[in-house]
């Protein structure tokens, strides 16, 4: 996840100062782990240094001094770049449920029990993700988070679903290696 | 939600049932020993893998298919013992059944497919006109009131099949794979449709599904494995 990238598209809308992108941040990205303010000012200096962001003046409001940010040409060029590359479809597997999986077969575990607890806690999840996404006046960014939470959620299930079934198979074959 | 406690009655349940298909010799035990309560108005997704035996209970469970062994109680009263003409009054009354295809009547309209069961219940035809317009409004197909199943989209039929499940305001609805034609959009309308209604009119659903995200729709998960109900209920 590149979070300079995203600042730089969340600039690109106008000049802000990091409390505001930290909470339109959070807003356009509901289900993802909201940005610590640390981490939006470091981006920010590190996109000025970079020569992509400079500051825009400050801004007071009544409280404290705000240094306002805008987007450079460079900038949006490097925005643009980003965006139309495309990511690697999952170069390689690296993931808990995984790992977990294997290794408790390699353990002389319960795998089986193992999935059956994680299937309920991410049928627990999609059944949130559920609500948010139907509730009366949800918003199009809640929608499509919760869209693609639930698509990677059933996507673990399904992926557990086999696992379940192929289990004997699978233990034969870790336990022959 | 299933906030009643375990003590009082349940809508439906179904205990220890069992059955069978096939002669002696390619016997199939398509369930054994499979047990499951549905309060009111509560949502109950079952998934399991295919051949489980999720559609012969739903069937075992709506009355429409007798159990070998085991009970089905409706309220307190014996399902699987009631004769035939009360069974079928009963189904007609109080249960809605939704298939993944194939329900609606090809000769009828969408509006005279969810007059039928009102009709049939001696509702006016006027009256019966009236509420069926009036559920598919609320299943977003008014504007199809005309089609025969044949001319409407997959879509468009299952929300038409779901209107006339629900026209009766039944206390229970089962449906087998209400979205199993349809792509996750059009099966987003429609659960969203189905689940708003029920919990509008109290309605309690039994839906049978392979698709997690469908069964993310319901108060709570059973699995089936083997003709029974394996591990422990997933609440909500
Ligand atoms: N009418 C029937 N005659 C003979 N066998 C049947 C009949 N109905 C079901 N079975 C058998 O009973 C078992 C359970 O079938 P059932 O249709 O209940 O499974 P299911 O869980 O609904 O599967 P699916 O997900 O594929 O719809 C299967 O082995 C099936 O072949
Ligand atoms: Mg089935």
């Amino acid at each position: 996840m590149s979070t300079r990238h995203i600042l730089l598209g969340l600039l690109a809308g106008g000049p802000s100062h990091g409390y505001d992108l930290k909470r339109r941040h959070d807003d356009r990205f509901p289900q993802a782990r909201p940005l610590a303010y640390g981490q939006v000012y470091t981006t920010l200096q590190r996109l000025v240094r970079d020569g992509l962001a400079e500051v825009d003046g400050t801004d007071s409001d009544g409280g404290p001094e705000r240094t306002k940010y805008r987007a450079t040409d460079e900038g949006a060029r490097e925005l643009a770049e980003w965006a139309r590359q495309i990511a690697p479809p999952a170069p390689f597997v690296a993931n808990e449920i995984f790992a977990k999986v294997v290794v408790s077969i390699l353990a002389g575990g319960d795998p089986d029990a193992y999935l059956r607890a994680q299937r309920a806690a991410h049928m627990a999840r999609m059944r949130e993700l559920t609500a948010v996404k139907t509730a009366p006046g949800a918003d199009l960014a809640t929608v499509l988070s919760a869209d693609y939470a639930l698509n990677h959620l059933d996507a673990d299930l399904r992926w557990m679903t086999t696992t379940a079934a192929r289990l004997t198979t699978l233990t034969a074959e870790v336990d022959s290696a | 939600m299933s906030s009643k406690g375990d003590t009082s009655v349940p809508l439906l349940e179904g205990r220890d049932l069992g059955k069978a298909y096939g002669r002696a010799h390619g016997r199939t035990e398509a369930l054994r020993g499979a047990s499951l309560r549905l309060d009111a108005g509560e949502i109950l997704a079952v998934t399991g893998t295919s051949g489980s035996g999720k559609s012969t209970l739903l069937h075992c469970l709506a009355g429409i298919v007798r159990p070998d062994t085991g009970a089905v109680s409706y309220r307190g009263e014996r399902l699987d013992q009631l004769p035939e003409k009360r069974l079928s009054e009963l189904r007609r009354t109080e249960f809605g059944v939704v298939f993944q295809f194939g329900q609606l009547i090809p000769e009828l309209t969408a509006l005279d497919n969810v007059a039928l069961p009102l009709l049939l219940a001696g509702v006016s035809r006027a009256q019966a006109h009236t509420r069926a317009g009036e559920w598919l409004e609320r299943f977003g197909v008014r504007g199809q009131s005309e089609l025969r199943p044949g001319e409407m989209s997959g879509g468009q039929a299952q929300r038409t099949a779901l209107a006339r499940a629900l026209v009766t305001g039944p206390k229970a609805v089962f449906a087998d794979e209400p979205t199993g034609a349809l792509d996750s959009l059009a099966s987003e309308q429609v659960m969203t449709a189905l689940v708003h209604t029920a919990r509008e009119s109290g309605t309690a659903i039994l839906l049978v599904t392979h698709d997690t995200q469908v069964a993310a729709y319901a108060d709570r998960e059973l699995r089936m494995a083997d003709g029974a109900v394996a591990g422990a209920e997933v609440t909500a």
